[in-house]
């Protein structure tokens, strides 16, 4: 191992850490915003709307991700959707991680028991209130946990990016192994890196489980 | 209307191709499968043990390997062990291998939740209807510990299934490759190929995937008490 090449690959690195963290960001809040959307429609039995999610998640969970990349990436322009590499990763991401994060809230949703949003709606709240305070806090922290686990899921997904051209720290480590031949090195920076990225997130997630594991009502 | 694929897949043995690169990357992980449910029991087994040593030893194993993505671990294997002591492993053993590793210490983590899932009252009251330690886990928490496990685990499977899809970055020839070498030669022909191969990738993954969550589903709602 020699010090100095890794002193003067570190900013290569840092910069690629920092297009994985801003990607994997976008593309998980994305997703999360698709997933509380799926989970409220599958929760309250939209007609039409159901089934499409259903559809949707079901093709989502049960295809890779670096499968729905390609397609997005390589396929789609041929029928006149153009992507660049930014946009179709963080769509890719937010397809494959809407259905991860609907699956999380939807179990939260489905653990309160029906009679609190009936206390609620006679107390004279309307549905959305009964949404707004009384189910949806209580089922975000008993989905904290599911949460949690699908941000990091997801933000190691991300490594796959190198795969549409996108320059993350895999395709900066495989550029100079291949170009340099600093495999040590190279392979030694990229687990740091993902390690400094990843281990705070896991951590987070562990404190924040201790935290709210007393927050559901009853439970 | 300009083809989108169709044409290029019904040619030659484009299909067969195909099918058979599928069936590359289902029999990585189908090897990964085998190697890791056993060890991965074992492991799991290990980790509800007291010994401060073992737990600790294993612990740091488990947690490495769930934080790495599966791609890093991949070059780890295929790049590093080149370079560090100059193995020259196969693209298929380097992902055999990281599959292995990565399928054991999901799958002793999944074993390890449901052993200590199973309340102390059911050794307790074993013990006092007089079982001995080995009927005590033969008939009350092995059956109780197996049907937690088994939905799991085939969950798991389809995950391994799905992340054989990166063995190409590391240059096995499975289902994408094939896919890109057949786009590749059609260039001239229908240079809109890649939406129809493409395509059917994605659905080639998702009809064999589909069925085994399905049968996991089933399963827990049906031994959900």
């Amino acid at each position: 191992m020699d010090w100095t090449v890794i002193a003067e690959y570190m900013p290569l690195f840092r910069e690629a850490a920092f297009l994985t963290v801003r990607l994997g960001l976008t593309g998980i809040a994305i997703a999360i915003a698709v997933g509380i959307a799926c989970a409220v429609v599958l929760y309250y039995r939209i007609p039409v709307l159901k089934t499409l999610v259903s559809f949707y998640i079901e093709l989502s969970r049960n295809t890779p991700l670096l499968v729905q990349l390609f397609f997005i990436y390589y396929g789609l322009p041929k029928i006149g959707i153009s992507t660049n590499p930014v946009f179709c990763g963080i769509s890719g991401l937010a397809f494959l991680g809407g259905s991860y994060m609907c699956e999380a809230f939807r179990s939260g949703l489905e653990a309160i028991p029906p009679i609190q949003s009936e206390s609620a709606e006679s107390l004279g709240m309307s549905r959305l209130q009964v949404m707004r305070y009384v189910i949806f806090p209580q089922a975000l922290s008993i989905s904290v946990p599911a949460l949690m686990a699908n941000v990091i899921f997801l933000m190691k997904e991300t490594s796959i990016f190198s795969a549409v051209s996108i320059m993350d720290l895999m395709f900066t480590a495989k550029d100079l192994i291949g170009l340099y031949y600093r495999t040590t090195e190279s392979l030694f920076l990229l687990v740091v890196f993902y390690l400094i990225i990843l281990l705070p997130i896991s951590i987070l997630g562990s404190l924040l489980e201790r935290r709210l594991r007393y927050a559901g009502f009853g439970a | 209307m300009p083809d989108l694929g169709l044409n290029v897949l019904l040619k030659g043995k484009n299909m067969q191709r195909l099918l058979s690169g599928l069936w590359t990357a289902m029999r990585i992980s189908l090897i990964a499968v085998a190697i890791s449910m056993p060890l991965g029991i074992l492991l799991g087994v290990l980790m509800t043990k007291k010994n401060p040593v073992v737990r600790a030893v294993l612990r740091v194993y488990l947690e490495f390997i769930r934080i790495m993505p599966q791609m890093v671990l991949l070059f780890l294997v295929f790049f590093g062990t080149t370079g560090a002591f100059g193995w020259n492993l196969s693209g298929e053993l380097s992902s055999i291998i990281v599959f292995s590793l990565w399928g054991t210490a999901e799958m002793s983590d999944l074993v390890r939740g449901a052993l200590i899932s199973i309340p102390k009252h059911q050794y307790e009251s074993s013990e006092a209807l007089g079982l001995s330690r080995s009927q005590t886990f033969a008939y009350v928490i092995i059956p109780q510990t197996v049907r937690r496990l088994i939905p799991l685990s085939i969950n798991l499977i389809t995950r391994m299934i799905k992340t054989t899809s990166l063995v190409l970055m590391i240059g096995v020839v499975e289902v994408l490759k094939v896919a890109q070498q057949i786009i590749e030669a059609n260039r001239m022909a229908s240079p809109n190929a890649a939406f129809g191969i493409y395509l059917t990738v994605f659905l080639l993954y998702f009809i064999v995937c589909w069925p085994i969550s399905m049968l996991a589903r089933r399963l827990e709602k049906k031994w959900k008490d």
